[in-house]
């Protein structure tokens, strides 16, 4: 099953399990089923629940805001990532604030769900990664898809948190397969976290390197794992969390080793990867060898042609490289 | 406030007739098509990377807006915009090697289809956020350049933004002098405009007290003369939106088209191209192959060029 097609399905699920669930955006009707049919066939089931919006970032967030202030699930999608900057007022200023801003904890379900990411030749406007102007909002989680992660549990687990998430989709893995098909490597999963070894058991137990990063960029990971493992014999663990933020690093201690690894698509500065550093520092330093190091984009813009969006965003070869560097230094 | 342009009929053929474009006019129109269509070849030959979204059937509108616009006004395009630069800058190798990461490229690929800057243009992919920034330019020129004008493209669908909003009332209450451009082709992407908005552009001006034309008609010639008083009174800071009722013949952007075959059979009734091979057929047919084969020629051209350079950090 490809990637969209089970974040389809679980919206279906959650519509059907969920009597006051309702998703909301630009396009999501059938035929059209949004810009990367990803609500297809929802509007056809649920014709009350799926509401098509004008082109009004800021409005629908707001009205998904109060959907879920009188007792509702709200899915609201952001059309590209990018624009979730339109909705920032609601999602900072009200949706987070009002959990915990009135005194006592007011519960609110709701997801905004952003196709984010580039690769795909869309420009520097509907390409971008903002995962991290997000990190450290008291009262909104961040959560990444990923091909490890069923998106039914995914979505349990961000409406059963009552408070507002944001979930991250990089568009290049739509069509890619769920789970990992490569024979070099086995998934296994821990509580919210996926945990990918060399299949081989005696590789697997001590990783020359573990690499933590996000569900858009863990098949990269694994892509620069392969030809490490190969052409190196560097033998690599990749840690990919569901949840970005608030981070579980307790939940990475027991899979970490003294060479740690950090890969996002983000432009560099304050990025996520750097808060989970610093809490890997926090609870580990004593294991390391040497600080975590952090892959990311370059500080650019990304361009549209695909000979320059490929040098700006990161690559196999990339974290390849920073693996390299960091077992050497 | 508003003032509608309907078409005159022919009184033989039951529709309007349109008059008889300058040969320039026709060039530039059949240029603009011809560009588009060979951007959706491209594009299906596997050519082309990313996206793109033509203004097939919307070709007039910068056109017939085209002697009305000078060099001092400054234009603000949006994703749907390559008419709008062809019909400012002619220049279809420019444009074409920037949405295909050629030598030569206006923003030297960076930008593509939907974001170029060039001197007094610029486009870019998020709705609503230029008519802010047209109004800054706006109160700019008429400081600077008196007479001067900025004027923005937006579809019918960007007026869900509130941005939108926020512009225009900066515009009427500073008197700026910002012409308000609406391609109303009567969908956004996949959402028909009676879905997504409540009331008229007509109404929403009029709630800022802002002069709003509504053009029926796609004969450049009439558009032209009517709205020619109308750009003046904007040059004296009086803020103008005219609304184009007109027809996106293709998809939005590529292969996404949803529509019923009556609607899309709709918008190619309404298609200027059809309705002029068929009034004027000597003249339209005198220009249209050289058109298609000029662009032919650019696309084989740029194609053959080396992939344009930029560096990421500059
Ligand atoms: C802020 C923002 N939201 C969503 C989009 C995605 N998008 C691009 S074009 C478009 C439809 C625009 O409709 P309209 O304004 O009517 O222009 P048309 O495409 O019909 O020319 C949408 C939703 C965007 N580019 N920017
Ligand atoms: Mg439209």
């Amino acid at each position: 099953m490809r990637v969209a097609e089970n974040l389809n399905a679980a919206l279906h699920g959650l519509l059907d399990d969920d009597p006051t669930a309702y998703v909301l955006g630009e396009d999501v009707l059938d035929p059209y089923g949004g810009a990367f049919k990803i609500t297809k066939g929802l509007s056809t089931r649920f014709p009350d629940r799926v509401i098509t919006t004008p082109i009004s970032e800021g409005a629908l967030t707001g009205v998904a805001a109060g959907l879920a202030l009188t007792g509702n699930t709200a899915v609201a999608e952001i059309m590209f990532g990018d624009f979730v900057t339109l909705a920032f007022d609601q999602l900072c200023n009200f949706a987070a604030k009002s959990v915990s801003m009135y005194g006592s904890r007011l519960p609110l379900r709701m997801v905004v769900r952003c196709p984010t990411g580039g690769g795909r030749g869309y420009g520097p406007t509907h390409s971008q990664s903002l995962q991290k102007h997000f990190v450290g909002v008291p009262g909104l989680a961040l959560y990444e898809m990923s091909p490890f992660h069923d998106n039914r549990e995914v979505f349990a687990a961000m409406v059963d948190r009552g408070e507002p998430c944001l979930f991250f989709e990089d568009k290049v893995l739509y069509t890619r397969p769920m789970g990992q098909a490569d024979p070099l490597f086995e998934v296994r999963r821990d509580g919210g976290l996926a945990v990918v070894d060399p299949a081989v058991p005696d590789l697997a137990g001590r990783p020359d390197c573990v690499i933590v990063a996000p569900g858009g960029t863990a098949h990269r990971a694994l892509g620069a794992m392969r030809s490490l493992l190969l052409q190196e014999e560097i033998s690599c663990r990749l840690l990919v969390p569901s949840r970005l933020y608030p981070l579980d690093a307790e939940a990475l201690l027991p899979y970490l080793g003294p060479v740690v690894v950090v890969a996002e698509e983000s432009t560099p500065g304050g990025t996520w990867g750097g808060e989970v550093a610093h809490r890997i520092h926090q609870r580990a330093w004593d294991r390391l060898r040497g600080p975590v190091r952090l892959v990311c984009s370059k500080a650019s813009v990304i361009p549209t042609a695909a000979h320059l969006e490929r040098e700006v965003l990161v690559t196999e070869s990339a974290i390849h490289h920073a693996v390299r560097e960091a077992l050497r230094g | 406030m508003t003032e509608t342009l309907v078409p005159a009929l022919d009184p033989a053929a039951g529709r309007p007739g349109l008059s008889r474009l300058a040969d320039d006019d026709l060039e530039l129109l059949l240029l603009i098509r011809h560009f588009e269509l060979e951007l959706l070849r491209l594009y299906g030959r596997g050519e082309l990377n990313g996206t793109t979204h033509t203004c097939l059937g919307q070709e007039y509108v910068p056109v017939a807006l085209r002697p009305l616009l000078g060099p001092a006004d400054f234009v603000f395009s949006n994703h749907r915009g390559h008419g709008h630069y062809l019909a400012r800058f002619g220049d279809a190798h420019g444009l074409l090697a920037e949405i295909m990461g050629r030598e030569g490229a206006v923003c030297g690929g960076v930008g593509g289809s939907q974001h170029v800057h060039r001197d007094g243009y610029l486009s870019t992919g998020v709705q609503g956020e230029s008519l802010p920034v047209a109004a800054g330019v706006a109160l700019h020129l008429r400081r600077t350049g008196p007479g001067a004008l900025a004027c923005v493209y937006i579809g019918d669908g960007t007026w869900g933004e509130g941005a939108v909003y926020e512009a225009l009332n900066l515009a009427a209450l500073w008197r700026l002098p910002l012409l308000v451009v609406v391609e109303n082709n009567g969908i956004a992407q996949s959402t028909p405009t009676a879905s997504q908005m409540a009331g008229t552009v007509a109404g929403r001006a009029a709630a800022f007290g802002i002069a709003h034309r509504l053009v029926v008609s796609a004969d450049v010639n009439e558009i032209r003369r009517e709205l020619e008083p109308a750009v003046a009174r904007v040059r004296e800071g009086r803020p103008l939106v005219v609304e184009f009722v007109t027809h996106r013949l293709g998809p939005h952007s590529k292969g996404d088209d949803t529509r019923s075959p009556q609607a899309i059979r709709a918008a190619q009734e309404n298609d200027w191209y059809g309705r002029y091979a068929h009034d004027h057929p000597e003249h339209f047919h005198r220009f249209d192959g050289p058109a298609r084969a000029r662009v032919r020629g650019v696309a084989d051209e740029v194609a053959a060029r080396p992939p344009s350079r930029w560096s990421p950090c500059a």
